[in-house]
This record gives structure tokens, C-alpha cells and sequence, in this order.
């Protein structure tokens, strides 16, 4: 291995702006002349709106415009859209409600956008929003996950009972005949929290229109600008593909929440041409936590049946899965195709059935969170696999052991075929480093000090870089999920990848450029990765899903290969041998079994300067592309293990010890993924301990900002002890899974299952704040105190 | 309008605001200095920590009028020349960075944090002190190990400074 | 945030002069509750007056009896003070735990107790160690002083200047931080002083700051933690939220009393 290749840890090479304040983020940038956006939301959850009133508004200082949804409909903009068709179980389609970039007539949920205004300054942008007289119908609202179906409103009015579809995956009869046959069944009701991903970076967008060239220009604040480009030319309608550039610069984070198209950045191009300027929108805290698309809101029973061996027969879920008060990008997708296709986990299960109820209601849309889908589906069988063991009095190790898959390929009763994986290694790996055969001794000598402590497991599987596109589309995706690169070989030698990836914080100017330096013998340093600009790169699809590595990186190794072959065919005719006696090998085209040879950088002079070859033997140039789209899915899976320990008096929960083994097949830089690692476990602690979003009853959401959004702080944390097995991955050419979102999945559980283990039962809700662990443990003292 | 004169990174500006203009949009705005940034209206998150006459504060929760003959310092003016702050070498050394977007209030908080409580810090400490600052990608572990390393590389680089 | 005219005077008489001139003036002291209320719209003064320069409101001083602490005296220039830190080590470390050292690096105790916010730290201090806040025109005994959610005796226009705590035998302040916000979900501060003893309470009330009477009782006959064993405050003007329901916090109360106490007799 290099020091720059394949499996180093290269230190990241855009860190030398970031460390510096060099980073370029949509907010730094300015353009001549621009105005500056201010949307006027909801206050209510849910309104009908009888007027609009903005006459003494357009009066006031600045202001350049200020636009209503009907301004929208006038000039025929379409709606925001939902990417991926879901059938119910009745085979009729989701019932996908309008969603208007700024409402037209009604409000659906608090901070939904009801006009904007256009002004010189924000300050008097939102001086005028103030003045804006808007006479509103108040509704009741639907806010409840639960019982949205049993409201006496209805969000749309395409759906009278709130269903967006009733949706199921699995052989019913199949699940309901090993029930029959089992010796035991556990139950288990959850909730799986609904949380804010709330990237440090709050959503921005810069819409700017050149009426000389007739071109669009959208600096935005996306993990996809091709697909914003897409959906915002050709669904919304805002202007021509061809005429509209986005440009996703860095991006501060995104977690899923800056995948969707949102009405802020249709907004601003629109309104770009309408008032000939740039129009810049960059969204505060508390929008953030209104109009962000959220994530998860499950409420799910479930039920393991089990054999008189503690073999794993069936398992029967059912979800309710709330939707929030419009269908987001591609929030149908998560509580379906990433959701119920999850529940075998590492288990061998025969028989699986899910059915998934989604919802409307009164509150901010919720679409994929890191994770999306799968830490919902891994919290329920992880949770539910661990009360099994309990209830069955097993070892959780032992009995997770006992049902785990164990030969591969391995087709699970819900559509996943895995490929690749061995889970007893990671287990095993798991239990020595968390020196889980003295826990008891730990948990004895927390016990002598008053404190409760317990352990908690999590064998999370999880299915990344979401492929082939043929079969994603027959379930229902209304896009492809391959992934583009192209690989230019400048004259010097040096190289610029463009990738249809967007890097927001993964480092793929690094990892993407240790590939290159690898597969090419150039220095890292005469690398660049290109990304995030539709006027430079070609069509791509974004990062998101753990899918950079396995997807997007194999598309620049497509095209690498492309580039070697031109190369050898270039260095054929310089070294005067045949194309097929050209190896290549450390950077150097040679003629075999000779010491002829040509280096990379003077092989790519020869094709440009083209003295050796006619132009009918070969074409000038080196550069190739590649459009990559695997075969599978990938599935990277691993243990973790958590332990805790637990005031009584006060509640409090601390992670003293977080161990993690994760097979991501191979990797290119471990350093940058162990740091995905505990990044998506702090996120996974903090939706088990910290995070919860409230709406109250009205449609209100108490927890706006982070004076009531409790976001995990260092002090939240523990240090991770971080290792690794491995499988190679077969579906792609570089053997890579995937890892941007195993912590987030595997954590959840880790943690409620350590602290269900230090209270001796099973009652406790996620986000388990101190409060509620108080309360928990009260019941653990009157249990104690009873025996 | 209001006039407001300080040093910013060893330069002195003078400026006529709005006397509402925080510091943060003054740095921003005015002086184009886009490093730091902005990360919620609740004083809480510290991607807009700058150090004002030495200390660590919320530019986002400072006037800039208050800050009227006073010295800023922002991530922009650390690095001397090419060669970067001790604490900024060990963010990128340690990984204690991925979105970069929180790093610039990371790296002031830190050096803030040794000037106070010396380069000998322990994770509790650095945890501890880290309060005031947010960050949602690296879940802190290699934060944590960054402010640790550079503190001692701070701790030595007078010495070396002394030495040549 | 509207818009304001800005004053940066140099003295109390020139903050009293322009108070007294001035429309509806606020005055800006660490800043670090006024002007986060002021970016979200939801205080508006015409005139806001610094007091930033005003240098006779900063500093700390010690005499044989007590600390006396200009209202302009940040949390981290009290956590720091080697005189504190010697004469009520309780009230050092109380301001510790305030926000985070971005925020100690701004705020200040004046502006601190002049908010009287219900989950401020400082008024259960004031209240426990039976402190005298001075003002340009008067003084105050704390329990005068600290009247229901952020409200205080001081008249419009009126300008704490220091504030003087009586140097108690013991004392102890311990805190139960709001996960998200890290204000006081409950902080109790107990002071035991020559026939006295007081435990004050904030972030709980839904009055405000109190103090915990039955514990102060309890405490009397014994100062030790073992004399609040089993204790939890009465849960009816307690404050309800989606962090703490009143039975939480009643029962917090006890858990942090007897954390203080023991702190304070531990020393």
C-alpha cells in the first residue's frame, strides 16, 4: 500500500480550507445587486386562507416584490414532487396531495410557505412580511402519528382519511403458519422518534437569471444538484434543464435533508427572473427546524415468533409511518423499499410480513434522515430480537449467534439477496473488545454505588447504494441510481475526476483521489475532484445513502480503466510495439518482458500533442466517462455495543463504553471512515437520548430551536472504540459497502437495549431523557423492592 | 447609521452600520471575512466563535458597534502566512473536521480553551469546555483528540519560536 | 432585529441621563439574553444603551464580611476570582455552570439578575447567601428584589451597580442543567451562615426563584445532607415542560439540595 492509495489514511486535502475559513458555502457567496428573500410562513398548523392582504407591505422601504402562490400558478410553476410511486396493497396508487412552493388557499402545517418578500435588506424584508395581513381559517389539525387516520379533518382532500397508502411486503400466510407452529412469541409496541436532522449548515439558496443568454443560475445547498436541476426544470418547470446551472458548493452537512427540492430554492430562481436581480434566501435556526424535511415518526407493533431451540420462526410488523403534511422528495421510499426490506437483519428468519400504514398530517414533511428507513427497521428487530433472548432467558449475544446467516448468497423473505458477510466475526470481535465476560463485575461494582448498569447489543444490517436502477424502478423509483464519472487526463499528466457525487463533509476530494493516484501512479496532489456544478459535471445522482463508495467511486474506476486502455493504445504507437504487449503497472505504460517504457505523465502529452499516431489510427486526448450502475445492493452490517450507566436519583444516562465492529468491506481511507462512524453513532445516541421533536396538540412544534431541540453535545459522548471486520463486497468492482450511516442505524438500539438491561424491563421511549429514565426507574426500585 | 472602528486580524477597519449589524454579519458582510459562520439564532451552536480582545465569544451575539476599539481575531487571521496555527494543523491532522462548517467556532473555542486552562487537557476537560459548540458530523471523538494534540503543540510552539 | 439608536456612555450618571431622555431605552449589559431576544423580534427598544464602558460597574472586591460584585462583572471574571473562589467557592463555581465560556465571556451579573429569568442561576445565589443588590438609588434585600418571572423591584430606568453577598460559613450550589438549553432545569443554592440557613431554588418555580423553607428547617437542626434524606419539594408551583413535569422537578429539588448541601459540607 502507498502512502496515498488504496487502505491509507490520508489526511483530507480540503481541510486546508476549511481549518483556514477558506470554505465557500452557498451564504458567502454574493452577487451584484442582489435582493434578498424573506418567506412569510404559517403559524398555524393547518388554515384555510381567505385572503391576502399585502398592499401596505409593497409600500414599505425596499421592497421589491412580494409573491403569493397564485403568482406561482400564473406563470404555470408546478408543484414540488414526490420521486418515488408507492401502490397500495390494493394495487391503487399513494394518494399524493398538491404541494404548491407557496400555498394556494390552504396551510398544511406551521412554517408552510404562504408568500415571500423581496427586499434590498433581510431586515426590510422582514419588516414588510410583518405587514402582510393574512386572514386565515383556522382548522383543526391532524397531528397525532397514531390516530392520524381516525381524525375528523382530512390534510388533503384526496385523502378523506389521511392515508397516503396501506402498503405491505412478505408472505402473510407464510408468517401467520410459523406463529402457529411457534413455542414462543414476544411483542414489542415502539415509537421511533421524529427528529430534525438539522445539519450545522442551515438550508441556503441563490437564484440568479442572465436575460442576455437567457441562463439560470441556482447556488443551492444540495447533496444533488443534477437532480435539483432535473425536478426543478422539468416537473416544476422554473426553466429549461439546459438554461439552468445549480452549483452545490461545500455544503455544511446534510444528513438527507438537503437530498429534497425544496419551495425555498424554486422560489428564488423564479423570482430572479420576476424582479431582475439575484435573489438570495439562507434560512435561520427555527426555520430550519419548521421547513426541513424531518425524520422518522413510527409507531410499530411487532411480534417474533420463536421454536423451542430459540430459533427464529417469523416475524410480523406493522407501522405506522407519519408522512408529515406533504409527500417530500422521496418520502415514500423510506418507510417502504429502505424500511421493510431491513427486517431480516443479520437473522435467518423463513418468514417475514410487514405492512405499512403511511399518513398525512398537520406537520413539516418528513423524509429520509441518515439512515432512512433502516434505523427504523433495525430498532424494531433489534429491540425485539433482544427482549426474545430476554424473555427466553438467553444470552442476547448467544441467541443473536444462534440465528444469525451464516451462509452467502442469502435470499431473505423480503426481496434483499445478500451477497457477502460474517457476522460471527464481528461478534466475536465485538464481545472481546468490549470485555463483554467481566460486564457482570462491572455492573456489580456500579451496583455498590448506587448506579444501574447495563448492556446493550445491536447486529444492525444495512443496505446501501440502493441498485440496479431496472430493479428499483419496477418498485417504483421514478429515477435511476447509478452513478457518473469522468476522468481527464490533462496534457502535464495531472487529472480532474468529475463526479456525479457531492461531497458534504465525506472527503471525497480525498478518498476519490487516492482511487486515481492508486489506479494511475499520479501524486495525490495532481488530483482534483470536480463536483457539484451541473455546468462542469455531467448527470449525476448525489450522495446520499452510504452510496459515494460502493456507487460513485466505481464509476471513476470504470472510467479509469477506460483511461489506462486509451493509454496503452497511445503508448503502443510511441514505443513502436503492439497495443496488446503494453502492461501497465505503477504509473508506467512498458512493452512486456522489455525495459521500453513510457510514464503516465508523457503517455498523456503523447495523446494530446498526437505526433505518433494518425487520426485514423486514434482518436486525440485522453479523457474517459463511465455510468456505473451495480448489480446490487451492498450490505455493509456490524455489532455494536453499549453500556451504560445510570443515575437513579436524577435519571441521568451515561455511555461509558461504545464498542463498534463493522464489516464496510474494503475501505480506502480509514481514517475518514471511522470518523463517519462516530458521527452516525453520536446522531443514533442523540435520537436515543436526546432528540425528540414536539408538536403540541395544535400543531405547534415546542421544539423549535436548540433552547428545547437538545442536541448532543461533546459532553453527551463517550470516546468509541472503533474496529473493523471484513468481507470484500462482490457487487462492485473496488469491493466497497458503504458507512456513512451504520452508526446512525446500529446506535439507536445499542443504547435502549443497554438501558432496558439496567432497569430490568422493557418500558422506556426513545428520546430516554433523563426524566423519563427517572420515571423508569422508579418502577425498577417498586419491582426491586416487590421481590 | 453608526461608525465602528476596530482591528480585525491585525488590520484596522472603519465602517458606517446599521447600529443593529451583529459582528458576525459586520465580519460577514463588511469585511467579506466569510469564515465564520452562522448556526442558530439561540447563542448556543459556536460557529461563530471569534476571539474579541483575546477571549472567545458569540459574534452572532455582539453588536458590532459594541466592539467599537476592540481587537478581533477570526479563523481567517491564524495562520501566519502558509503555515498554519498549531490548533489548525491538528484539526486536519486528527480529522476533527468532515462538513467544515462548525471547525472555524471549533478551532477559536480551542485555542480560547488553552489560553484559559493550559495545554495539558484531559478528555474530560475538553469535553467539558467544549459546551458552547455544536458539531453534527464527527460526534466529537476526533475533535476531542485534535484540541488535545494541539494544545501541546501549542505549549510547544513558543519554545520553538524562542528557540530560533 | 428593528432598529435602535445606539449609546455608549462612560458613567452611571451618563446611563442615568440618557435613561431618564431617552424613549423607551433598554439597557444592554452582557447581552446575551436581550440581544437574542431582540434578533427574534420580540423586544424592540428604541434606544439602546451600553454599558460596556461604564468601567465603576466592573470589578470585584473583598472585605472582612462579604464579596461585593460591580454589575458589570462577567461569570467568567467571578468564576475566576481567586477572592471568590477563597471567600464562597459556592458562588464561584455557580457562575461556572452558567452557559458556556462563550457566554461567561459576556455576561454579566447585573444584567443576569436584572432579567430575573426563572432558570438564571444567579437569583437562587442572591436569594440563598442573602445578597444586597445596590442600585443608583437604593438598595435591596434579594427576597425584596426578585419578584415572579422576570420581574424585579427595580423601577423603569433604575441601575443595579453591584451586588454584595455576606461571606456565609458554607455554601454550595448544584445544578441540574436543561438538556437542550442548558439553563437551569433545577439549580438549588444552600448557604449556611451564622443562625441561618437558606436553600433557594430556580428553574423550577413557576413563580420564579423561592426558597425551600421545609428544607431550610430540616437543615437548621443539622446541615448535612443526610437531613434532607427522603425530601422532595411540594410539586404545586412548580413549572411543567417537555423537559421536567412538576413531579420531576420536585423531586430534583431534593436530589440537588442535598448535592449542594453535601458540597457545601464537604469543603
Amino acid at each position: 500500500m502507498s502512502a496515498t492509495g488504496i487502505g491509507a489514511p490520508v489526511r483530507r486535502k480540503e481541510d486546508q480550507r476549511f481549518v483556514t475559513g477558506q470554505g465557500r458555502y452557498v451564504d458567502d457567496f454574493n452577487r451584484p445587486g442582489q435582493a434578498h428573500a424573506y418567506f412569510l410562513r404559517s403559524p398555524h398548523a393547518h388554515a384555510n386562507i381567505r385572503s391576502i392582504d399585502s398592499r401596505v407591505a409593497r409600500e414599505m422601504p425596499g421592497v421589491v416584490a412580494i409573491f403569493t402562490g397564485d403568482d406561482l400558478a400564473a406563470d404555470k410553476i408546478g408543484g414540488l414532487i414526490c420521486g418515488w410511486m408507492i401502490h397500495s396493497k390494493d394495487g391503487s396508487p399513494m394518494k399524493a396531495g398538491p404541494h404548491p412552493a407557496l400555498a394556494q388557499g390552504k396551510v398544511r402545517y406551521v412554517g408552510d410557505h404562504v408568500a415571500v418578500v423581496i427586499a434590498d435588506t433581510l431586515a426590510q424584508a422582514k419588516d414588510a412580511a410583518e405587514a402582510i395581513v393574512v386572514d386565515y381559517e383556522v382548522l383543526p389539525a391532524v397531528v397525532e402519528t397514531a390516530s392520524a387516520t381516525k381524525a375528523t379533518v382530512a390534510v388533503h382532500e384526496v385523502s378523506p382519511d389521511n392515508t397516503v397508502f396501506n402498503w405491505h411486503l412478505g408472505d402473510k400466510a407464510a408468517v401467520d403458519q410459523a406463529f402457529a407452529r411457534a413455542k414462543h412469541v414476544t411483542t414489542i409496541d415502539l415509537v421511533n422518534n421524529r427528529l430534525v436532522p438539522n445539519p450545522m449548515e442551515p438550508r441556503a439558496a441563490l437564484g440568479e437569471y442572465d436575460p442576455g443568454n437567457d441562463n439560470y443560475t441556482l447556488y443551492t445547498t444540495s447533496q444533488n444538484p443534477h437532480v435539483a436541476r432535473l425536478v426543478l426544470s422539468a416537473f416544476i418547470g422554473v426553466a429549461p434543464e439546459h438554461k439552468l446551472r445549480v452549483i452545490a458548493p461545500d455544503v455544511g452537512g446534510g444528513f438527507g435533508s438537503k437530498i429534497f427540492i425544496y419551495a425555498e430554492e424554486t422560489v428564488c430562481v423564479w423570482a430572479a427572473k420576476k424582479v431582475k436581480r439575484a435573489v438570495k434566501w439562507t434560512s435561520d435556526r427555527t426555520e430550519a427546524f419548521l421547513a426541513d424535511a424531518h425524520g422518522r415518526d413510527h409507531v410499530t407493533h411487532a411480534e417474533m415468533a420463536t421454536d423451542e431451540n430459540g430459533k427464529i420462526l417469523g416475524l410480523r410488523v406493522h407501522t405506522i409511518a407519519n408522512l408529515g403534511a406533504y409527500l417530500s422528495t422521496f418520502s415514500s421510499s423510506v418507510p417502504t423499499y429502505l424500511y421493510a426490506p431491513l427486517l431480516s437483519g443479520q437473522y435467518d428468519i423463513p418468514a417475514i410480513y410487514c405492512e405499512v400504514d403511511a399518513v398525512y398530517t398537520n406537520t413539516a414533511p418528513v423524509d429520509a434522515y441518515r439512515g432512512a428507513g433502516r434505523p427504523e427497521a433495525t430498532f424494531v428487530l433489534e429491540r425485539i430480537v433482544e427482549k426474545t433472548a430476554r424473555e427466553l432467558g438467553q444470552d442476547p449475544a448467544k441467541f443473536r449467534k444462534k440465528n444469525y446467516i451464516t451462509s452467502f448468497p442469502h435470499a431473505t423473505p423480503v426481496i434483499m439477496t445478500y451477497d457477502a458477510g460474517d457476522y460471527h466475526a464481528s461478534m466475536n470481535k465485538a464481545l472481546e473488545a468490549a470485555d463483554y465476560k467481566n460486564f457482570g463485575k462491572r455492573k456489580r461494582e456500579s451496583a455498590r454505588r448506587g448506579r444501574l448498569r447495563g448492556i446493550g447489543f445491536s447486529s444492525y444490517i444495512e443496505a446501501c447504494g440502493i441498485a440496479p436502477s431496472q430493479a428499483v424502478g419496477s418498485l417504483g423509483a421514478g429515477v435511476g441510481l447509478w452513478e457518473s464519472a469522468e476522468v481527464r487526463v490533462n496534457p502535464t499528466g495531472s487529472v480532474e475526476v468529475l463526479t456525479g457525487s457531492h461531497s458534504h463533509g465525506q472527503g471525497h476530494e480525498t478518498t476519490f483521489a487516492q482511487l486515481v493516484s492508486d489506479r494511475l501512479g499520479v501524486p495525490i496532489d495532481n488530483v482534483s475532484i470536480v463536483h457539484g456544478d451541473t455546468d462542469k459535471v455531467q448527470f449525476g445522482m448525489g450522495t446520499y445513502g452510504s452510496r459515494s463508495g460502493a456507487v460513485g467511486m466505481s464509476a471513476i474506476a470504470k472510467a479509469i480503466d477506460k483511461v489506462i486502455a486509451k493509454g496503452k493504445k497511445v503508448a503502443a504507437h510511441v514505443l513502436e510495439a503492439a497495443e496488446g504487449d503494453i502492461e501497465f503497472k505503477d504509473g508506467k505504460f512498458t512493452v512486456a518482458g522489455t525495459d521500453k517504457s513510457l510514464d503516465f505523465a508523457s503517455t498523456a502529452l503523447q495523446a494530446y500533442i498526437a505526433h505518433k499516431f494518425t487520426g485514423e489510427q486514434l482518436e486525440p486526448g485522453l479523457k474517459e466517462g463511465a455510468f456505473y450502475d451495480p448489480t446490487n445492493f451492498t450490505f455493509p452490517a456490524g455489532v455494536h455495543i453499549c453500556e451504560v450507566e445510570i443515575d437513579p436519583d436524577t435519571g441521568v444516562t451515561k455511555i461509558e463504553r461504545w464498542t463498534a465492529v463493522d464489516d464496510f468491506g474494503v475501505i480506502i481511507n480509514p481514517m475518514i471512515v471511522e470518523g463517519q462512524v462516530h458521527g452516525g453513532i453520536a446522531q443514533g445516541v442523540g435520537q436515543a437520548l436526546l432528540e425528540g421533536t414536539v408538536y403540541d396538540s395544535s400543531g405547534q412544534l415546542v421544539t423549535a430551536s436548540y433552547m428545547d431541540y437538545c442536541m448532543p453535545r461533546a459532553i453527551d459522548l463517550p470516546s468509541f472504540d472503533v474496529g473493523m471486520t471484513m468481507t470484500p463486497c462482490p457487487s462492485n468492482p473496488l469491493g466497497i459497502k458503504g458507512c456513512g450511516e451504520a452508526g446512525a442505524i446500529a446506535a439507536p438500539p445499542a443504547v435502549i437495549n443497554a438501558i432496558t438491561d439496567a432497569l430490568g424491563h422493557e418500558d422506556i421511549a426513545m428520546p430516554a431523557t433523563p426524566q423519563a429514565v427517572w420515571r423508569a426507574a422508579q418502577k425498577s426500585v417498586t419491582k426491586l423492592a416487590a421481590e | 447609521m453608526a461608525t465602528v472602528s476596530m482591528t480585525v486580524n491585525g488590520q484596522p477597519v472603519t465602517a458606517d452600520v446599521d447600529p443593529r449589524t451583529l459582528l458576525v454579519q459586520f465580519l460577514r458582510e463588511n469585511l467579506r471575512l466569510t469564515g465564520t459562520h452562522v448556526g442558530c439564532d439561540t447563542s448556543q451552536c459556536g460557529a461563530c466563535v471569534v476571539h474579541l480582545n483575546g477571549e472567545a465569544v458569540k459574534a452572532c451575539t455582539v453588536l458590532a458597534v459594541q466592539a467599537t476599539a476592540s481587537v478581533v481575531t477570526t479563523i481567517e487571521g491564524l495562520a501566519q502566512g502558509a503555515e498554519l496555527h498549531p490548533m489548525q494543523a491538528a484539526f486536519r491532522e486528527h480529522h476533527g473536521l468532515q462538513c467544515g462548517y462548525c471547525t472555524p467556532g471549533m478551532i477559536m473555542a480551542a485555542i480560547d480553551m488553552v489560553n484559559r486552562k493550559g495545554s495539558n487537557l484531559d478528555e474530560q476537560t475538553i469535553r467539558a469546555e467544549l459546551e458552547g459548540n455544536i458539531c453534527r458530523c464527527t460526534g466529537y471523538h476526533n475533535i476531542v483528540k485534535a484540541v488535545a494534540a494541539g494544545a501541546e503543540a501549542m505549549a510547544q510552539a513558543p519554545l520553538r519560536e524562542a528557540a530560533e | 432585529m428593528y432598529a435602535f439608536e445606539y449609546h455608549r456612555p462612560t458613567s452611571v450618571r451618563q446611563v442615568a441621563n440618557l435613561v431618564a431622555k431617552a424613549e423607551d431605552a433598554k439597557l444592554l449589559a452582557g447581552g446575551h439574553t436581550l440581544l437574542p431576544t431582540m434578533k427574534q423580534r420580540l423586544a424592540a427598544p428604541a434606544n439602546l444603551i451600553d454599558l460596556g464602558q461604564v468601567v465603576e460597574l466592573k470589578g470585584i472586591e473583598r472585605s472582612a464580611r462579604s464579596i461585593t460584585i460591580g454589575a458589570m462583572t462577567r461569570h467568567a471574571d467571578v468564576a475566576g476570582s481567586a477572592d471568590v473562589q477563597q471567600a464562597i467557592p459556592g458562588l464561584a463555581e455557580m457562575a461556572e455552570l452558567i452557559g458556556d465560556p462563550h457566554v461567561r465571556a459576556r455576561g454579566t451579573i447585573g444584567g443576569s439578575i436584572a432579567n430575573n429569568d426563572p432558570a438564571a442561576d444567579y437569583p437562587a445565589a442572591c436569594l440563598a447567601l442573602g445578597a444586597t443588590i445596590v442600585t443608583n438609588k437604593r438598595k435591596f434585600a434579594a427576597e425584596e428584589f426578585f419578584r415572579g418571572l422576570f420581574e424585579t423591584a427595580l423601577d423603569e430606568g433604575e441601575i443595579i451597580t453591584k451586588v454584595s453577598f455576606p461571606i456565609p460559613q458554607k455554601a454550595a450550589y448544584a445544578k441540574f442543567r436543561n438538556p437542550a438549553s442548558r439553563y437551569a432545569l433545577v439549580g438549588v443554592f444552600a448557604a449556611k451562615r451564622a443562625g441561618d440557613v437558606r436553600v433557594a431554588v430556580t428553574g423550577a418555580g413557576s413563580n420564579g426563584v423561592f426558597r425551600w423553607t421545609q428544607a431550610e428547617e430540616a437543615l437548621k437542626a443539622r446541615f448535612a445532607a443526610k437531613s434532607l434524606e427522603g425530601m422532595s419539594a411540594p410539586a404545586d408551583n412548580l413549572n411543567s415542560d417537555i423537559h421536567a413535569d412538576a413531579a420531576y422537578r420536585a423531586h430534583l429539588i431534593g436530589v440537588m439540595a442535598r448535592r449542594a448541601v453535601q458540597a457545601a459540607s464537604s469543603r
